[in-house]
């Protein structure tokens, strides 16, 4: 049909045989009438909302085959677009716990079968994937994810097919859904402990910077109510776009805010610039210290060891944690990917929430999500990071706090800890300043 | 020549001809959506597919501006997202229920919908608004920049910039946009269950009509004078302006009907998906829409359609097999396209035929039993048609 434009033919189309055939103009209302009356006939039947129907999670079949002596599991995580290089690290360690699960006999004596997925750092692209992986695949449960927009693009698709997804990763929390298992820390075990650090360091005036996206912004509504209460002055506010590499306006204003401390939500490649441009202009981690929460092990060799020396990060695991098991759990990663690599809170959290599901799967003796979800209070793991619990109720983990010093080797070093695990709290309902933030 | 003259072949040489062809294509196409597909495939398949038909009615608009009309749209994501997300925010609020506040206006605003967000509650306004937010932009953007003869790369950067400065506004604006998170967790559809497959399936059949009807749309301006008159805007618009006519007006209707076509798309991507994001409507999306026109063939009627379901599913399967391959394949594909085939993949029979030394199958129709005397010669005689201008190869160039 080349060329087929513009191009009309003289007289009245007729067939072979003689009879005129249709006109172009009829044949194209006919078409559509009939497509647009295909689509009204079918829009006709399904459910409405209005109707008494079951809820959805009731009315879904699992099509998990747990016959054979293996069982499917699925990873989605990005291997392709910007977070590809954060979260390909995530992939590593769930391979690691894989491999030492099954060759530890398994679960319930099936031995792991991985279906690996790729999210393409697209929220859309996680949606249909883990759909994918539910439906198509049929595995037991789902790993992986890492921004907040892929978390929530997943939800509904777990929620929609009571399946079980664990992210692993800290996020901005207010939110706690019964198909999702949170191995990372909610707000009040990585941002409330660490604004006490500075509070107790004698901090009275912070300043803001992160990232446009939806974790700095929630973070730091949390951080602004907390600072209101705790006669905190926040005197400065400031977010760039993801990838921003521009930061002498943002650092300028910091400087004339004459702040004690910086709370850093900066996100990537930003945290590179951020930190040349703060130490540019002869501010350093002893006048202004910047507590980071999203600079992990892997991103400090990135930034730059003498850009960020001495600065200070707030998570639940460093590679420096001093336990037997954290230093099987380095020595295993670096036996299996290589000398040079480091490990880091999230790669932690997700390796352990591999070790997390086989707890709860064994302590309901079934792959069943609703099983699972009935057994999955107090199932506890002894995890690199120190032992972990899982709480039924909120599907997050007693965790941890620690802030860290970022050390000259390049690794970061615990300055200081919360007495023992905290209970999640993820819509801070036992905080009395939080009170209107959810 | 014996075959000719049985009715088999007779039909056969009826059914080749350009319009002949094009009502095949139709048949085909229609069998294909509406039997066959829905026959042969699960309904998360069917549910991609579905997801694919939403970024092809984007594509037929693209072949209409930039393939018709010379316009290099860069920026389609704009009018995807603005269809989209008035659609989204519709589905929240009917969520939320009458008086009621979408979730996360909760979580990271103040719980107040705000003014412009109320209108959506109905769905007739969404309706209207999903088709004429976009042909608004369109018109207004169009206007400014035809009526003061911006064209070629500028146009194109302009577009381009537009869509990008769209998806910093929605990020930033995360109070009521839901920012990088974008709309999703949607439970109903103009009060039909979104978890039902009955409706999922519903979702589809209205997806491939409505494509179907765009597809006969703009065959309709294709054959019409006004297409022609696009045609020869694109060709030498200052030709067109000393006959008398505005190319101006043209070029502005012709983009504001791929920006209509882009909105629909993203007002039935969002419930067929289930989510909207900056993501989806800022610059690498508006390309990758180009993507799959330009490797279907930007000229033509169906390649554009083709092309784009076509990226669309290898990338899906592509990246279900090797992950991180198919970012390389498609861009080896587009390169490949661009360098070696710049009418895309359905310029491949015509240049086939050409290098047989047949000529187009719209003069095979006439009676011509010279044909296969001198194959070389006789290809070049019939085919009038001159190479310049109209060969979609130089359409880039000359826009």
């Amino acid at each position: 049909m080349s060329a087929g434009w513009g191009r009309r033919r003289p007289g009245p189309d007729v067939s072979p045989k003689g009879t005129p055939l249709t006109t172009s103009r009829t044949r194209t209302f006919a078409f559509t009438a009939a497509a647009l009356a295909a689509s009204l006939g079918l829009a006709a039947c399904g459910a409405r909302t209005d109707a008494e129907a079951p809820p959805a999670s009731a009315a879904v079949d699992s099509c998990v085959d747990t016959s054979g002596d293996t069982v499917k599991i699925g990873f989605l995580n990005s291997l392709s677009g910007t977070m590809a290089i954060s979260e390909q690290t995530v992939r590593d360690a769930l391979d690691l716990a894989a491999e030492e699960i099954n060759a530890d006999g398994g679960v319930l004596g099936k031995q792991l079968q991985i279906v690996a997925e790729d999210g393409a750092s697209e929220p859309t692209i996680f949606a249909e994937k883990a759909e994918k992986l539910i439906v198509s695949d049929c595995v037991a449960a789902v790993f992986g994810g890492w921004t907040s927009s892929s978390r929530k693009a997943m939800l509904p698709v777990f929620e929609s097919n009571n399946a079980l997804l664990f992210y692993p990763v800290q996020y901005e929390g207010l939110e706690a859904s019964p198909n999702i298992y949170y191995s990372g820390a909610t707000t009040n075990q990585q941002i409330v402990p660490g604004m006490d650090y500075l509070r107790e360091q004698g901090a009275t005036s912070i300043f803001l910077v992160g990232s446009d996206y939806v974790f700095p912004r929630t973070a730091n509504r949390i951080i602004n109510a907390y600072a209101e209460a705790h006669g905190i002055e926040v005197v400065g506010e400031e977010y760039a776009p993801l990838g921003h590499t521009d930061f002498s306006t943002i650092v300028n204003k910091l400087q004339a805010s004459g702040a004690d401390a910086v709370f850093n939500t900066l996100n990537g490649d930003s945290n590179v610039a951020f930190f040349k441009e703060y130490t540019n202009v002869g501010m350093g981690p002893d006048d202004v210290p910047v507590l980071s929460v999203s600079i992990a092990e892997e991103e400090i060799g990135g930034i730059g060891v003498e850009n960020i020396e001495g600065q200070l990060t707030a998570w639940n695991y460093y590679q420096t944690v001093e336990s037997d098991t954290n230093a099987a759990f380095v020595e295993a990663f670096k036996a299996k990917y290589g000398e040079d690599r480091v490990t880091s809170d999230p790669m932690e959290a997700a390796y352990t929430s591999l070790y997390l599901w086989k707890g709860m799967v064994e302590a309901a003796d079934s792959f069943d999500v609703d099983a699972v979800n009935a057994a999955s209070d107090g199932v506890t793991f002894d995890a690199p990071e120190g032992t972990v619990t899982v709480n039924g109720d909120n599907h997050h983990l007693a965790k941890t706090a620690l802030v860290g010093e970022i050390g000259a080797d390049g690794l970061i070093h615990v300055v200081w800890s919360s007495d023992g695990p905290i209970e999640p709290d993820p819509f801070l309902e036992g905080y009395d300043w939080a009170e209107g933030l959810s | 020549m014996s075959a000719v003259t049985s009715p088999v072949a007779r039909t056969w040489a009826a059914l080749t001809t350009g319009r002949g062809r094009t009502a095949l294509g139709f048949a085909v196409a229609a069998l294909a959506l509406f039997v066959v597909a829905p026959a042969t495939l699960s309904d998360f398949r069917l549910n991609l597919l579905a997801k694919f038909l939403c970024l092809a009615m984007v594509a037929v608009g693209i072949g209409l501006a930039w393939g018709q009309g010379g316009m290099l749209t860069l920026g389609q994501g704009v009018f995807f997202g603005l269809g989209g997300y008035a659609m989204a925010m519709h589905l929240k609020l009917a969520d939320a229920g009458p008086g009621g506040v979408p979730d996360f206006m909760l979580l990271y605003g103040d719980g107040v919908v705000p003014g412009w967000w109320e209108p959506f509650r109905s769905p007739v306004f969404t309706l209207v608004m999903v088709v004429a937010l976009p042909v608004l932009v369109a018109t207004l953007l169009g206007l400014a920049v035809f009526t003061r003869r911006v064209r070629g790369a500028y146009f194109a950067i302009l577009s381009q910039v537009l869509a990008a400065a769209f998806a910093i506004l929605l990020v930033g604006q995360q109070k009521v946009t839901g920012g990088t998170n974008g709309l999703n967790g949607f439970r109903s559809f103009f009060g039909y269950d979104l978890n039902d497959p009955v409706n999922k399936r519903m979702l589809y059949f209205i997806a491939a009509g409505v494509l179907l009807a765009m597809v006969l749309l703009v065959r309709a301006l294709m054959r019409s004078r006004f297409g022609e008159l696009l045609v020869a805007v694109r060709d030498q618009e200052n030709r067109v302006r000393f006959l008398g006519y505005d190319p101006a007006i043209v070029k502005v209707v012709a983009y504001a009907v791929a920006a209509a076509f882009a909105g629909i798309g993203g007002a039935l991507f969002v419930p067929i998906v289930g989510i909207i994001s900056p993501a989806d409507v800022g610059v690498v999306p508006s390309i990758g829409f180009l993507v799959g026109v330009a490797i279907g063939g930007r000229a033509t009627l169906l390649g554009p359609v083709l092309g784009a379901i076509g990226v669309a599913w290898a990338q899906t399967t592509l990246s279900e097999s090797f992950p991180s391959a198919w970012t390389y394949a498609q861009g080896a594909l587009f390169i490949v396209v661009v360098a070696f085939l710049p009418g895309g993949i359905a310029s491949l029979g015509h240049l086939w035929r050409r290098r047989r030394g047949r000529p187009d199958a719209h003069q095979t129709a006439s009676p011509a039993p010279q044909v296969g005397l001198d194959p070389g010669a006789t290809g070049a005689v019939v085919d009038p048609r001159p190479t310049g201008p109209r060969d979609p190869a130089t359409v880039g160039r000359t826009s």
